[in-house]
């Protein structure tokens, strides 16, 4: 399956954009030059020069450890809410297509309504009333995303329902939960997996822009949002604190998006040809 | 349930039959049955609600219609007809894997619909199914061992090094080499696939298996592999089979008792050398004919019926048999038969039983297609 | 039709069948796989009669669908190719022409139907215009023209209504009905010779008998030659006039049906005819061939059949056995039946 994926050169690339992050984002402590909270106080708003290889901030900070130290926050916030969502959807998800009839019915009118609102208003409002702070984030927009991949686990486990080791387990006399766990899940994993990769890149996005606007990740702690805010006020003199963080958002959300798509083609033997 | 642990979970306290008591109490219909029957389907009906066309509403699809059927120990009643007619509903209905729209079916005489969900899947391991796809039928994703074995970790039978010792025998007598047992399905061929298929409904040592087209997908050398193999099984171990084909060869060869269904009902019931060499219905007389058999072109008489099976969506009025009916009357348009016994052969045809062929009397007296060879 | 007309170098040893409409000789279709290069046909030979019923018999994998692929030229390339042999249709070499050329035997000298026949019919356009379409490409009629001869072929293959039919779109008509368009399809442009791969395999016995029965009647009608792939032995017995028996890539066995079937020279044959269910022998047990057919890529030395082969000899595990005449029309590739001169049963 690796050897296939790596015959893809786009889902190749986003591997490796995926890996670069994550060892980013694991090392930040050590391949960072400078603590992501100290000042320079001599080099405030200075561009990009040996001493800070992507410049200082207003403050001073050095902005290479701060992007370094803010793929760990975009990370976190990408697996943990996206392991939210999963979780949410697939219970869901499995218990309507397991269940069929009433069960399903109303999960998925509760789907259906939990789509019209538009989710990022729906995360604006909560997090007007809650702490703006990352676990809140995070919890707020695994619990606004799981209903793509609810669909999805719906639909594959009940068209597994009625394919015969699923009746067979059945037939063995196996409890409602241990089919789905042992025989419906695993053979429904693939096709969330390829929607988790890429609804990591969407919950990157919503965090990112959260802490643009203020109300995600709070400073000092640094999140490419919110080195973005600042880049924006001092876009005139600072270019380098706008284009950096915007570069990494761009280019994480294109890896996700470029490694999921490629996953999707390998794992979904419907778009494989024979 | 208190019972549920022992070894016949069946026997539920609260039961108002005696299980295995002989005829005491139960009105067996079949007199000359003489053991109350293992497995009992009574009026089993099963019609599903499909989506109608735009603005036409909810359609039912009557997949099965009142089947009655009586499964004795050791016994085995071959379940034939074309696609669509049923066979696989009824055999999942008999399984209460799908519950019936009306009607009944008692294992051991306790009518399994009485039974709670815990007591259901106790009761589970005393019947089994077996499937036709053998790329279907198994997990992909679990190893030989492990679907063999499931079975006997879940009803709590066996474990760890008891449940493999148990799991092994299983399958060198279904004919895997041990080797099997840490492998995976799609390193198997269709046969042996089928053979992990039959181990699996064995594990819990049922006495009635279900067995829904087994050798369909199979090559002819294969297939009677595991013909023989299911025969061997049941004068071992007494299993009752309810052995469903579209193949009247394959049927003949394991059924003590045939019946043939059309369009969810059974036109025909009756012993199995019954139906070969006296066939009633003439829908199973076309059947017979329409079997293609090595033995060669000095074969029988051959009726060739015309049209298409019909939709179950909307069968034909009366007897659903008469648009296709050779010898068809004007009475089977409007009426439906109902399925007559004579001397434990059951017909539903109009023409047949009531010793008055031309009830109709429209058109000429029915030529019977007489299946024995010259 | 072709210039390049070859002579058939064994035109002088016609079989007891008239003149020989298609002539194969030691073809071998190979295919690329990840467990390297398999020849899933290895040495076929055969011919067809005109106005012939051949069957070709074999179990899954046999090579059977691999045989017909190849005759009309439509082994899938690159991973599949021809890489020996001559396919002769009346005196021309098919291998030899070129591309263009063999589109003309497709279809028109030559048709194929296939098993299932909804994945070879358009869903999106009518039964009518796909005929026709295939009609005005070999015979270079006109539109009008066109359509009737669909809908003259329709009615030939005993659909009611035909010109109302034509109209119509193919989920509209069940599955027999839709082989019945096939076979129209295929009868269209008047071919010499139908291979039909399994041609009611997908359907209910009671159709099955309407579709061989409609065929055997249009072969007699517009004498051309049937050569009919199938794994059921009952449709062998009374449908074809000679059989070519397969195992692993080869014909083991060839001969008139009712010889082959009464008396079958091939172990392979014998037990293949006795693992059969039949009617009116109940609850035997059946004779079984035992084992699994082998891996193409894992095959034994000498005899392919060797290992599950009741009769073999030590001599089986050295000689790979050719297909040796043995009176009767009848060919069979097997070293102890070729000494005996048969098997005793
Ligand atoms: N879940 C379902 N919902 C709606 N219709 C169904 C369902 N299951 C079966 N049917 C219909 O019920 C009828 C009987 O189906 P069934 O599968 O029992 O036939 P069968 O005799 O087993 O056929 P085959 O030989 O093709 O396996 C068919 O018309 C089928 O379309
Ligand atoms: N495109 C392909 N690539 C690789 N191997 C192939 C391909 N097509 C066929 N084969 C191999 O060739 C062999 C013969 O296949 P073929 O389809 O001719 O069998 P068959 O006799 O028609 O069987 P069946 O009864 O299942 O249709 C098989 O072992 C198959 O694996
Ligand atoms: S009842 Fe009438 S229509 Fe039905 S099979 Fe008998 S004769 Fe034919
Ligand atoms: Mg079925
Ligand atoms: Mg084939």
């Amino acid at each position: 399956m690796l050897r296939r994926l790596l015959r893809n050169p786009l889902a190749a690339a986003g591997g490796l954009i995926v890996l670069a992050l994550f060892a980013a984002a694991a090392g930040a402590p050590w391949l960072a030059p400078y603590d992501p909270s100290d000042f320079d106080a001599a080099y405030v708003l200075d561009g990009p020069s040996v001493r800070h290889l992507l410049g200082t901030d207003g403050l001073g900070r050095d902005v290479l450890s701060r992007m370094l130290f803010g793929a760990r926050v975009s990370l976190m916030v990408g697996f943990v809410s996206v392991g939210i969502a999963s979780l949410v959807g697939v219970t869901l998800g499995a218990v309507a297509g397991y269940f069929r009839g009433v069960v399903d019915t109303v999960l998925m009118r509760f789907v259906d309504v939990m789509l019209t609102f538009p989710t990022f208003f729906l995360i604006l409002a909560v997090i007007a009333y809650l702490d703006a702070s990352i676990w809140n984030i995070m919890l707020v927009i695994g619990l606004t995303s799981w209903m793509g991949v609810c669909r999805l686990v719906r639909a594959e486990v009940l068209s597994l329902r009625e394919r015969d080791f699923l009746v067979a387990a059945e037939a063995l006399g196996m409890k409602p939960s241990r089919v789905i766990l042992r025989h419906a899940l695993p053979n429904a994993m693939a096709p969330v997996f390829v929607a988790g990769i890429l609804g990591v890149a969407g919950a990157i996005l919503v965090e990112s822009a959260l802490s643009f606007l203020g109300i995600g990740v709070q400073p000092p702690q640094p999140s490419w949002g919110n080195i973005l805010t600042e880049g924006k006020s001092t876009l005139g003199v600072a270019w380098w604190l706008s284009v950096c963080p915007g570069l990494a958002i761009l280019i994480t959300v294109l890896g996700y998006n470029l490694l999921g798509e490629g996953l999707r083609d390998v794992l979904d033997p419907r778009l494989r040809a024979r | 349930m208190s019972a549920g642990s022992t070894n016949a979970p069946m026997a539920s306290a609260g039961s108002t039959n005696a299980p295995m008591a002989s005829a005491g109490g139960t009105n067996a219909p079949m007199a000359s049955a003489a053991a109350s029957p293992l497995l009992r389907a009574v009026g089993l009906t099963k019609t599903f609600r499909v989506a109608g066309r735009l603005f036409g509403g909810d359609r039912s699809v009557h997949a099965v219609t009142d089947v009655n059927l009586e499964f004795g120990a050791g016994r085995t009643i071959g379940i034939v007809g074309e696609s669509g007619c049923g066979k696989s509903t009824l055999g999942r209905l008999l399984l209460r894997l799908l519950l019936p729209t009306a009607g009944r079916v008692e294992f051991d005489g306790t009518d399994l619909a009485t039974l709670s969900p815990r007591d259901l899947r106790a009761a589970r391991r005393h019947m089994q199914i077996v499937f036709q796809d053998p790329y279907a039928s198994l997990n992909p994703r679990m190893k030989i061992g492990r679907i063999v074995g499931e079975g006997l970790e879940v009803h709590g039978v066996a474990s760890g090094k008891a449940a493999r010792e148990q799991v092994l025998e299983l399958m060198a007598r279904v004919g895997l080499t041990a080797d099997a047992y840490d492998r995976y399905p799609h390193e198997f061929s269709g046969g042996q696939r089928q053979r992990v298929g039959i181990a699996r409904a064995l594990a819990l040592s049922p006495r009635f298996i279900v067995a829904d087209e087994p050798v369909s997908a199979l090559d002819v050398s294969i297939g009677a592999q595991i013909l023989n193999l299911l025969l061997e099984l049941q004068d071992e171990r007494g299993l009752a089979y309810a052995f469903i084909s579209h193949d009247l060869r394959v049927v003949e060869h394991v059924s003590h008792q045939v019946a043939v269904m059309y369009l969810g009902r059974i036109v025909e019931l009756a012993p199995a050398r019954e139906i070969y060499t006296g066939a009633r219905h003439p829908y199973t007389q076309a059947l017979l004919s329409a079997v293609p058999t090595v033995d060669g072109k000095d074969r029988r008489q051959r009726v060739v019926l015309g049209g298409d099976v019909p939709s179950p969506l909307d069968p034909p009025s009366g007897c659903a048999f008469h648009p296709r009916c050779p010898i068809a009357v004007a009475r089977c348009r409007v009426e439906a038969p109902q399925l007559v016994s004579d001397g434990g052969h059951r017909t539903a045809c109009h023409l047949v039983g009531d010793g008055n062929p031309s009830a109709g009397g429209d058109v000429p007296p029915p030529v019977r297609h007489d299946p024995a060879p010259a | 039709m072709s210039k390049v007309s070859t002579v058939s170098d064994v035109s002088d040893v016609r079989g007891t069948n008239g003149k020989r409409l298609l002539d194969v000789r030691g073809l071998a279709t190979a295919f690329d796989t990840s467990e390297g290069i398999v020849r899933a046909v290895d040495g076929v030979d055969f011919h067809v009669g005109e106005g012939e019923t051949v069957a070709l018999v074999g179990e899954s994998g046999c090579g059977k669908s691999v045989t017909a692929l190849s005759i009309l030229r439509l082994v899938q390339a690159p991973a599949g190719r021809i890489v020996a042999g001559r396919i002769e249709l009346a005196g021309v070499n098919l291998l030899e022409l070129p591309e263009a050329e063999m589109r003309k035997v497709r279809g028109a000298k030559i048709a194929m139907i296939f098993q299932e026949p909804m994945t070879s019919l358009n869903p999106v356009l009518t039964v009518g215009y796909q005929i026709a379409e295939a009609v005005r490409l070999h015979r270079g009629l006109s539109k009008r023209e066109a359509w009737k001869e669909a809908v003259r072929v329709l009615d030939l293959v005993e659909i009611p209504d035909a010109a109302e039919r034509a109209a119509g779109y193919p989920h509209q008509l069940s599955g027999g009905m839709r082989q019945r368009v096939m076979i129209a399809m295929a009868l269209s442009c008047d071919p010499r010779l139908l291979i039909a791969d399994e041609p009611t395999t997908a359907l209910d016995v009671t159709i099955q008998a309407q579709i061989l029965e409609l065929l055997d009647s249009l072969r007699a009608r517009l004498g051309m030659a049937l050569l009919l792939i199938t794994h059921d032995l009952g449709v062998v017995a009374e449908r074809a006039e000679r059989v070519l028996v397969m195992y692993a890539g080869r014909v083991i066995e060839e001969g008139p049906v009712d010889r082959v079937f009464a008396e079958p020279h091939h172990p392979y044959t014998r037990g293949l005819l006795r693992s059969v269910p039949r009617l009116g022998r109940e609850r035997a047990p059946l004779a079984t061939i035992p084992g699994v057919v082998p891996k193409l890529n894992a095959l034994p030395a000498g005899c392919r059949f060797r290992d599950r082969c009741d009769a073999a000899v030590a001599e089986c595990a050295s000689v790979d056995p050719a297909l040796e005449p043995l009176g009767e029309g009848r060919r069979v590739a097997c070293i102890v039946a070729t000494r005996r001169g048969g098997l005793e049963s």
